[in-house]
């Protein structure tokens, strides 16, 4: 049966910009290369922060796979950087452009929609030059096996389609990774959520109120007590004509605080610190959500399997430590070192080997290196457990820590270590950097902020409402295994749009009455879902992408 | 391989675009001109051959000049690479007969003779469904109606369908005629794109076609009678045996029963609702058949 199918020399699935650098890369060594892509356009099903960056150690950067790059799908260039510890009103700001600079060729904002779209154009008409292409709306659903090998994929809008190389580009939620026993969804701790507010603001108030030129932008970050004491921090990112505003935090921390992810971004869109720049004409284009693997646990040091590779979130390859995230430019060093790889592989007459020769191109070209960082392994050894914290936070709360935080910044040390790639790297994932330490930092220098938020938020419900969806009733694409409270519960919080005591979400708590019993019980409607698949690791539940082109259509991103 | 898909321009019936005068005739200049909206089952199933084998595909309508926009349409509906118009004032009021004569003329003077010739099953207007198989009927060729699948042999040079038996989605046959024949799509033909050559070839038909579109007139062959040496007393008025004694407006459906108001708390009476809805949840009508 399978000698009916079509076949094609590879086949990419997803066009971010993993999928879009494997994919160009292939089709320019003339290997005949089909890209399936689920959203109704590229980048509709994308979401980022974001940054992307060209590091001067990269082998592979975006621009250069994609010339004209920047000048086509990105927003501003970042010429400043910031982070802002924050106590209460007070704020303690350092500039730690230095720090960003190192090993940085250049890092622009972007917009995923238009970035991503704009690159399915040149790698369709890359493509297709090789008999391939780019196809949007195709679901890939599985992988096409063989006498227990891999020889393709199957898809939910198109019969299978055999390939003697499979990249899975198919981000975070990459069901071709599950498949293949190379990704699971088992711990919190190896995930970080983001959540966003893209905010419209015209690109002359932002000159004005950032003090920067077009051709000039700033990335801002936060940290400090104003998240209720969950793991993470917040952004903010200037576009040509928008803000993007979000916060990350590591999802164990969510779920333990039971934390309802749109009332923190609310505290930070609500600080005064960001006053300032808000003013009072706060309009929010869009509210979106993603689930970020933190590469420091979950980078596959082995994304292969037979003809499939992964490339980009689906092998786990986002790195975020401390003030450095970077995910897109590893994806598009991956997805090129793939197809340079399979390349090499196939003019060797072993096509077969294409998994390992990538394997190898990753730790060799230094990748895996800076995803796994072997300092972190030493020091999350060392630092991350409960007495180490415990005395850490002891200390630093002491009036000798106090002191000794003061007069590392008299010295400038503190401002120093914020921009130490070094130092980033060893950071441990425990409240002491994210929550303790900032917030010291701003009781103890910072200066109070005097203006004062005027914003008028949406709710929810608002933001949900003005999510563009295509509903696919009929065709759930989560299901609840177990909807007992205790075993789902967390979804109804951790879950971006959805909230305790609101019934309009995703998810929400009922309670049950049957023979005299009381049962509290998790209920679903995957209707308002905006796909990050966070509850498919906190909850009890089979997730799914939608079919293609259903579900959410983000048009920022 | 050839397609032509006949089609034509009708009043745009849809709800505020119709004008009528006050003895109730349609206003033509005052109601826009549209394609037949069943046209698109023949435009459909002709790109969904012409994608899966290739080849060239016109559209050819008869009516006045101002069809540029239908056939515009079309074009951008079935990718399609020429357009064909028989207008001419000595046309003006054939009936199916003599637009049988003059669309089957029209097809015998292409260059290239068309494989297949896609109609659509009946027009917005005058409903007769005779203009196609007429057409056909002047050529000589098979004729397939009801088609809801459809493939080609083109090394045999034959047509193979799956057709509706009276109409019954219940009853399928397949049958096979040879080329050149005609084809008649039926609303239940679902076009069906499952590879990815396929759905690449959509794509690149449809860039094509975007830059074709913009200069449609660049790619349309107009013919008078004339030019397809049609005899005037088979065209035309003269040419049409058909006599519309009167029209009439078709009344509107009187309110055959009488609405009852249930209050949603009232549960004596919305348990009656529910007794009188249970033949139609169980699948059956009230009537029990």
């Amino acid at each position: 049966m399978t000698e009916d199918y079509e076949h094609y020399e590879a086949v990419v699935v997803g066009a971010g910009p993993g999928g879009a650098a494997a994919a160009a890369t292939l089709a320019r060594n003339g290997v005949e290369t089909v890209v399936l892509e689920r959203g109704v356009d590229a980048g509709s099903k994308n979401v980022t922060g974001g940054l992307i960056y060209a590091e001067e150690s990269a082998p592979y950067t975006i621009d250069g796979i994609f010339p004209g790059f920047r000048e086509h799908a990105t927003e501003r260039p970042v010429t400043d950087y910031y982070i802002h510890n924050i106590a209460g009103e007070q704020v303690r700001t350092f500039d730690i452009t230095d720090g960003h600079e190192q090993d940085t060729e250049w890092a622009d904002a972007v917009l995923r929609r238009k970035m991503d779209s704009w690159m399915a154009r040149q790698v369709h008409e890359i493509t297709r030059e090789t008999g391939g292409g780019l196809l949007t709306e195709v679901k890939v659903n599985g992988l096409l096996e063989e006498d227990g090998e891999i020889v393709g994929v199957t898809c939910e809008e198109l019969d299978p389609i055999k390939a003697d190389f499979v990249v899975a580009a198919d981000g975070v939620n990459s069901e071709l990774a599950r498949e293949a026993g190379l990704m699971d969804w088992e711990e919190p701790e190896e995930w970080f959520q983001g959540v966003k507010a893209v905010v419209d603001m015209p690109g002359d108030t932002i000159n004005e109120r950032f003090g920067i030129a077009d051709d000039e932008g700033e990335a801002h970050l936060f940290s400090g007590d104003l998240y209720d004491g969950v793991r993470g921090g917040g952004f903010l990112y200037t576009n040509q004509d928008s803000l993007c505003i979000g916060n990350v935090f590591h999802l164990d921390s969510i779920v333990e605080e039971e934390a309802e992810v749109q009332d923190l971004l609310d505290a930070l869109l609500t600080h005064p610190v960001l006053a300032q720049w808000l003013g009072d004409d706060y309009d929010e284009r869009e509210y979106s959500a993603k689930l970020v693997p933190d590469s420091k646990k979950a980078a596959n040091p082995s994304p292969h399997q037979g003809r499939l590779v992964l490339v980009g979130d689906a092998g786990g390859q986002m790195q975020a430590q401390g003030p450095i995230i970077k995910g897109m430019n590893h994806a598009v060093t991956a997805g090129a070192l793939a197809a340079e790889a399979f390349v090499e592989a196939r003019s060797r007459g072993e096509p077969d080997s294409a998994g390992e020769r990538y394997e190898r191109r990753l730790h060799d070209e230094g990748v895996m290196a800076k995803l796994r960082p072997a300092r972190y392994e030493v020091a999350s050894a060392l630092g991350e457990n409960d007495t180490t914290t415990r005395l850490a936070e002891r200390a630093l709360d002491s009036s000798v820590g106090r002191l000794g935080v003061r007069m590392a910044d008299r010295v400038g040390l503190l401002e120093r270590a914020y921009s130490s790639p070094y130092l980033a790297t060893m950071m441990p994932d425990t409240k002491t950097p994210y929550v303790t330490l900032p917030t010291i930092i701003g009781e103890e220098l910072g200066a109070t902020v005097e203006a004062e938020s005027t914003v008028e938020l949406p709710s929810l419900e608002e933001r949900i409402g003005d999510l563009t969806y295509d509903t696919d009733v009929g065709n759930p694409h989560i299901v609840v295994e177990d909807n007992s409270f205790e075993a789902s519960g967390a979804a109804v919080t951790a879950c971006p749009v959805s909230a305790m005591d609101y019934g309009g979400g995703c998810y929400r708590d009922e309670t049950v009455q049957s023979n005299g019993d009381e049962k509290r019980v998790v209920s679903l409607d995957t209707q308002p879902c905006v796909e990050c698949g966070t509850c498919a690791i906190v909850a009890d539940t089979q997730w799914e992408h939608p079919r293609g082109g259903k579900g959410v259509e983000f048009r920022e991103g | 391989m050839h397609s032509v898909v006949l089609t034509k321009g009708v009043p745009d019936f849809r709800e505020g675009q119709v004008a009528f005068d006050e003895d109730g005739h349609l206003e033509r200049g005052n109601t826009p001109t549209v394609m037949n909206p069943n046209d698109k089952h023949a435009l459909r199933t002709a790109l969904q051959t012409k994608v899966r084998h290739g080849g060239s595909l016109s559209v050819m309508s008869m009516g006045p000049p101002g069809y540029g926009d239908v056939l515009r349409e079309a074009m951008e509906t079935v990718y399609a690479d020429d357009l064909y118009l028989l207008s001419d004032r000595e046309l003006a009021a054939s009936d199916t007969w003599a637009t049988a004569i003059t669309l089957a003329t029209g097809l015998q003077k292409l260059d290239d003779t068309p494989d297949l010739v896609f109609a659509g099953f009946k027009t917005a207007d005058g409903e007769t469904g005779h203009t196609g198989p007429q057409a056909c009927w002047c050529l000589d060729w098979p004729i397939i109606t009801h088609v809801v699948a459809l493939d080609v042999d083109e090394d045999d040079s034959t047509v193979r369908a799956k057709r509706l038996v009276e109409g019954d989605i219940e009853e399928i046959e397949t049958v096979e005629a040879p080329m050149p024949a005609f084809i008649v799509a039926d609303p239940e033909f679902e076009p069906t794109y499952r590879k990815a050559s396929h759905r690449l070839t959509l794509k690149d038909l449809q860039a094509e076609t975007a830059e074709r579109a913009e200069n449609h007139e660049e790619h349309l062959t107009t013919w008078d009678h004339a030019d397809l040496n049609l005899d005037p007393d088979y065209i035309g008025l003269d040419g049409s045996p058909t006599i519309v004694s009167s029209v009439d407006p078709i009344p509107k459906a009187p309110a055959e029963r009488e609405a009852t108001m249930v209050d949603p708390d009232d549960g004596e009476g919305m348990s009656e609702v529910f007794e009188a809805m249970q033949p139609f949840a169980d699948g059956r009508s009230a009537a029990g058949d």
